[in-house]
C-alpha cells in the first residue's frame, strides 16, 4: 500500500444521502480512517435508492450508496438513546475530523453541535453542510440536490426558450460542492496541525452552488438582464449547438471558436463554397443567420456515425464531443486510460463499477480498497478496535440500544 | 487561513476556479498572464455587451482576490523571471494544453529542479496523456463527452447542456483546487510536494449521479426526461408551472418525503383543498422502487391544479411555513432579492470603476465565499485585477528588481 495524503486522519461521519458521503470519500480515498455513523431506525436513504444487485431492494444492495462510501467503515448507532453521547465522547475526542449535513439544529439536539464538539476536542475540524446554510429566516427549510438546483437558478437557464425548464439530473448542486468542501476542510486541517486549533466550516448548499453561477449575477446587475434559457447557444460563437447524427438519438457537439475552424469545417463538409459565402463570411454574419447555419451543418452530420464524425472534426482542428451517455462513457478510451471506473467487490451487490476522482495525485495517488461497508459491520470493529471495549460491554450496548 | 500559501496562477479560463477558491481559503495568489491576457478575459458575457480586457464579467466574477502581472513565457528572460517567481512560491496552476509547458522546458520535471517540494497542478479536458488527451475542447463539447448533456433535456429534442456556458471549466478547476488542498496537506506534514493532473471530463463524469451505476449494474442507458425524472419503473415531474413561471417539488420518499407530504395536506386543508390523491395515501410507506406509477400521477394532477394560480413566491412562503420541498425556479433577479441570501449578508459588494451606460452603481454585488470558517465568510475582498496592474510591484519588491531593469524588460516586450 502506498502512503497516502490524508494517512493518519480520523473521521467520524454523520453524513448521509449525496453530498456529504461523496465529499467524506474523499477524505477515505486519500488514507483517512473515516467511520460513518448510521442509524437502524433511520435508514440512509441512498440503501434505499437503485439501482439494486437483481433489482431486488434490500439495504446492502444499493449501488449508489455503495458508490460513494467505498474504504468506509459503517456502524448503526441510535442517537437519541440515553447512553449515545456517552458512547460518542470517547471517538469525538479520537477524531481529527467530525462531519454532518443534516438540517440545522440535529447535530446541537444530541449535544454535538459544534460548540460542544470543540469543548470536548479542541483540535477538531468540524463540517457541517445544509441546504440554505445554519441561520437566516429560511435555514430550517428541508430539501433534496433536485430541488435545490432550481434554488439555485440553474435550471431556469437549463433547456428551451419555448420550452419549460429541462432539471439537470439527479441531486445536481451535490455533485457541484464536494471538490469546495474538501478544499476547506483540508485547509482546516493544515491549519490544526500547524495551530492546535480546530475549526468549524459552515457550508450553504445554495451559496456554494451559486459560485457556478457568478457571472450571471453580474450581467443582471451592469446589463440589466434576466438571463433565460438558450439551448445550446452560445451568446458570441456560431456554430455552436448540437448536431443530429445517423442511427437512434445519436448526437455531436461541435463548435468553431475561429475562422480557421470555420473554414476547415468547410473543407471536411466538402463545400468551399461556403467558405466565401458572404451569409458566413465572419462570426458575427453565422451568428446572425445561425438557423440556416445549423441546417446546413445538421444536413451533413445526419450522415455520420458521430465517433466516426468526431475523430474526422479533431484531425481537422475543429472542437467536438460526442454526446455520451453512460453506456458510451463505459467504452469511453479515455476515461479507460484514466481508469475512471474501478470494479470493486461488495458481498452483496459483487464487482461494481466505482467512479474515481477527476484528479490524480502523483506521489500520494488514491487507492480504492475497501468495500463500502454493509449495514453496521464494523460496529464490534470500532467498540474493540478504537473503543477497547470487552465483549460484555458490547453486549450491553446492544441492549441499552446505544448500537443497533 | 492559508494564507502562507503561495500560488503562482499561468491558468487561463480552464482553470480560474481553483485560485478561486484557493484565495477563498486565504492563499496569496499571482495570476501570470501573456501579455495580450488571459483569455478569462475575452469570455462573455461583457459590459456592455461590448468585448475588452478589462470588461468580461466572467473575469470580474472569478479573478477576485489576485495580483496581475504579464510576461511573456517565451522569452528567455520570462522563463527566468517564472522560475524565480516558482522559487519564492507553493503552488503552480496551469491550463496549457499537453506537452505545451514542457516544450518551454518549465513542466513538473523542470520546476521541481528550481523548487523541490513545488506543488503543480495541470487543468485540461481530458487529462495529459491518453488518446483523447490532444482532443480540442470547449465547453458544450466538453460537457457532451462528460455525459452530463445526454441525461438532460426535452425527450423530443436535442440534448441539452446544464447552465449556460462555461460549466467544463469550472468544475474542472473546482476539481483541482480539491487536489492542490490535499496536495497542501501533504506537504504541510512532510515538505513533499507532488503533480495534479486534472481531467475536466472526469470531473463532468462525477455529476451523473447513479446513472453510471444504473447502467452498469442493470443495463439500463438512462436518457433525457425533460420535466420528469425516472426512479426505477416510475416517472415522477419534479418541475410545474405555476402563475408568473415555475416551482420545483420533489418527493424523496421514506420518512423525509412523509413529513414534506403531510406539510402539503396541511397546507392545502388551510385552503379548503382537500385532494384525495395526497390525503388517501400512506405517504411513509414508500421507499423508491416500491411506489406505483398511478400515485403518481394522481399527485402531479393534484399539484398541477393547486399551483396552477399561485404565484412562486407565494408558493416559495408556503413551502416554507409547511415545511414542504418545494423551491422556485429562481431567475439571476430572484437570487438577488431572495430573502435567506439577503438575511445571511451572502452577497458582497464590491468597488467596480465600470463604464456602462446601464450601469448607474459603482458597486455590484458579488456572491459571498462557498462556506464559513468560524463564522467568517469566505467571499471576496478584492476585485479582479487588471491586465498587468502588479507587474512593477511584484518584479520590484518581490523579486528586487529596479526600474531601470523593468523599463528594459518593458521595452522588450517580455512583461
Amino acid at each position: 500500500m502506498n502512503k497516502r495524503a490524508f494517512n493518519g486522519i480520523k473521521v467520524l461521519d454523520f453524513c448521509w444521502v449525496v453530498i456529504g458521503p461523496m465529499l467524506t470519500r474523499y477524505l477515505a480515498d486519500f488514507g483517512a480512517e473515516v467511520i460513518r455513523v448510521e442509524s437502524q431506525s433511520r435508514l440512509e436513504t441512498l440503501r434505499l435508492s437503485q439501482p439494486f444487485k437483481d433489482g431486488i431492494p434490500g439495504v446492502n444492495r444499493s449501488a449508489y450508496f455503495s458508490n460513494y462510501n467505498v474504504n468506509k467503515y459503517g456502524i448503526t448507532v441510535n442517537m437519541n438513546a440515553d447512553d449515545a453521547h456517552a458512547f460518542m465522547l470517547p471517538l469525538i475526542k479520537w477524531a481529527d475530523v467530525v462531519t454532518d449535513n443534516f438540517t440545522p439544529g440535529v447535530m446541537e439536539k444530541w449535544g454535538m453541535g459544534p460548540e460542544e464538539l470543540h469543548s470536548i476536542n479542541p483540535n477538531l475540524v468540524t463540517f457541517s453542510a445544509s441546504m440554505l446554510g445554519r441561520k437566516g429566516p429560511e435555514s430550517q427549510q428541508p430539501g433534496y440536490g433536485p430541488v435545490l438546483t432550481s434554488l439555485a437558478g440553474l435550471s431556469s437557464v437549463t433547456g428551451w426558450p419555448d420550452r419549460p425548464a429541462s432539471s439537470p439530473y439527479g441531486a445536481y448542486t451535490d455533485f457541484l460542492l464536494p471538490h469546495l468542501a474538501i478544499s476547506a476542510i483540508s485547509a482546516a486541517l493544515i491549519q490544526a496541525r500547524h495551530t492546535g486549533k480546530g475549526t468549524h466550516i459552515d457550508l450553504s448548499q445554495l451559496e456554494a452552488s451559486l459560485q457556478y453561477l457568478s457571472p450571471m449575477i453580474l450581467d443582471t446587475q451592469v446589463n440589466e438582464r434576466i438571463p433565460n434559457r438558450m439551448g445550446n447557444k452560445d451568446t458570441q460563437i456560431a456554430p455552436h449547438s448540437v448536431y443530429r447524427c445517423k442511427g437512434e438519438d445519436n448526437w455531436l457537439a461541435l463548435a468553431c471558436e475561429t475562422n480557421e475552424q470555420w473554414k476547415s469545417l468547410c473543407k471536411i463538409i466538402g463545400n468551399q463554397s461556403l467558405v466565401n459565402d458572404n451569409m458566413f463570411i465572419s462570426n458575427e454574419k453565422r451568428k446572425l443567420n445561425e438557423i440556416e447555419l445549423d441546417n446546413l451543418i445538421e444536413s451533413w452530420t445526419i450522415t455520420f456515425d458521430p465517433f466516426e464524425l468526431m475523430e474526422i472534426c479533431q484531425r481537422n482542428g475543429i472542437p467536438s464531443g460526442v454526446v455520451q451517455s453512460c453506456q458510451d462513457l463505459f467504452n469511453d478510451d479515455q476515461l479507460k486510460h484514466r481508469e475512471h471506473f474501478v470494479r470493486i467487490d461488495h458481498p452483496e451487490i459483487g464487482p461494481h463499477a466505482t467512479d474515481t476522482n477527476a484528479f490524480t495525485l502523483s506521489s500520494t495517488p488514491a487507492e480504492y480498497t475497501r468495500h463500502a461497508p454493509l449495514l453496521g459491520e464494523h460496529n464490534e470493529w470500532v467498540c474493540k478496535q478504537i473503543l477497547g471495549l470487552n465483549d460484555e460491554s458490547i453486549k450491553q450496548l446492544y441492549r441499552n440500544g446505544v448500537l443497533e | 487561513m492559508i494564507s502562507e500559501i503561495k500560488v503562482l496562477d499561468l491558468s487561463d479560463k480552464r482553470g480560474i476556479m481553483c485560485s478561486k477558491v484557493l484565495s477563498g481559503l486565504g492563499a496569496q495568489v499571482i495570476q501570470v498572464e501573456p501579455i495580450a491576457g488571459s483569455d478569462a478575459r475575452m469570455q462573455g458575457p461583457f459590459i456592455n455587451d461590448v468585448p475588452g480586457i478589462e470588461r468580461s464579467l466572467y473575469w470580474h466574477a472569478y479573478a477576485t482576490d489576485r495580483r496581475s502581472m504579464t510576461l511573456d513565457l517565451t522569452l528567455t528572460r520570462g522563463r527566468q523571471i517564472f522560475k524565480d517567481l516558482v522559487r519564492r512560491s507553493d503552488v503552480v496552476i496551469e491550463s496549457s494544453d499537453p506537452g505545451y509547458l514542457p516544450s518551454l522546458n518549465l513542466g513538473y520535471s523542470d520546476l521541481v529542479k528550481v523548487k523541490t517540494d513545488i506543488i503543480m497542478a495541470s487543468v485540461t479536458p481530458f487529462g495529459q496523456t491518453g488518446p483523447k488527451s490532444d482532443y480540442l475542447a470547449t465547453d458544450l463539447t466538453g460537457v457532451a463527452l462528460g455525459g452530463s448533456m445526454y441525461l438532460t433535456g426535452e425527450k423530443d429534442r436535442a440534448p441539452v447542456r446544464i447552465g449556460h456556458s462555461q460549466q467544463f471549466w469550472l468544475l474542472g478547476g473546482a476539481a483541482a483546487s480539491a487536489g492542490v488542498m490535499i496536495a497542501a496537506f501533504h506537504h504541510s506534514q512532510t515538505g513533499e510536494g507532488q503533480y495534479i493532473d486534472v481531467s475536466c471530463q472526469q470531473a463532468v463524469s462525477r455529476t451523473l449521479s447513479h446513472a453510471p451505476q444504473i447502467w452498469d449494474l442493470s443495463g439500463e442507458n438512462l436518457s433525457r426526461n425533460g420535466a420528469y425524472r425516472k426512479i426505477g419503473n416510475v416517472s415522477m415531474r419534479i418541475t410545474y408551472p405555476c402563475s408568473d413561471g415555475e416551482v420545483s417539488f420533489f418527493y424523496p420518499a421514506g420518512k423525509v418525503g412523509a413529513r414534506s407530504m403531510d406539510g402539503l395536506a396541511k397546507w392545502m386543508s388551510n385552503e379548503g383543498v382537500h385532494e384525495k390523491a395526497i390525503t388517501n395515501v400512506d405517504w411513509s410507506k414508500f421507499e423508491f422502487g416500491t411506489i406505483s406509477q398511478e400515485v403518481l400521477d394522481d399527485l402531479e394532477s393534484a399539484l398541477l391544479k393547486f399551483f396552477s394560480n399561485k404565484t412562486k413566491s407565494e408558493l416559495s412562503a408556503g413551502a416554507v411555513k409547511f415545511r414542504v420541498i418545494l423551491f422556485q425556479l429562481n431567475s439571476s433577479e430572484d437570487l438577488l432579492n431572495n430573502a435567506q441570501l439577503r438575511a445571511r449578508g451572502f452577497w458582497t459588494p464590491l468597488n467596480h470603476p465600470l463604464e456602462s451606460n446601464n450601469f448607474r452603481h459603482s458597486q455590484l454585488q458579488h456572491p459571498g465565499g462557498f462556506a464559513s470558517i468560524d463564522n467568517f465568510n469566505l467571499g471576496p475582498k478584492a476585485l479582479a485585477p487588471s491586465l498587468g496592474q502588479h507587474t512593477n510591484q511584484i518584479l520590484y519588491r518581490e523579486l528586487g528588481y529596479t526600474e531601470t531593469q523593468i523599463e528594459s524588460l518593458r521595452l522588450s516586450h517580455v512583461i
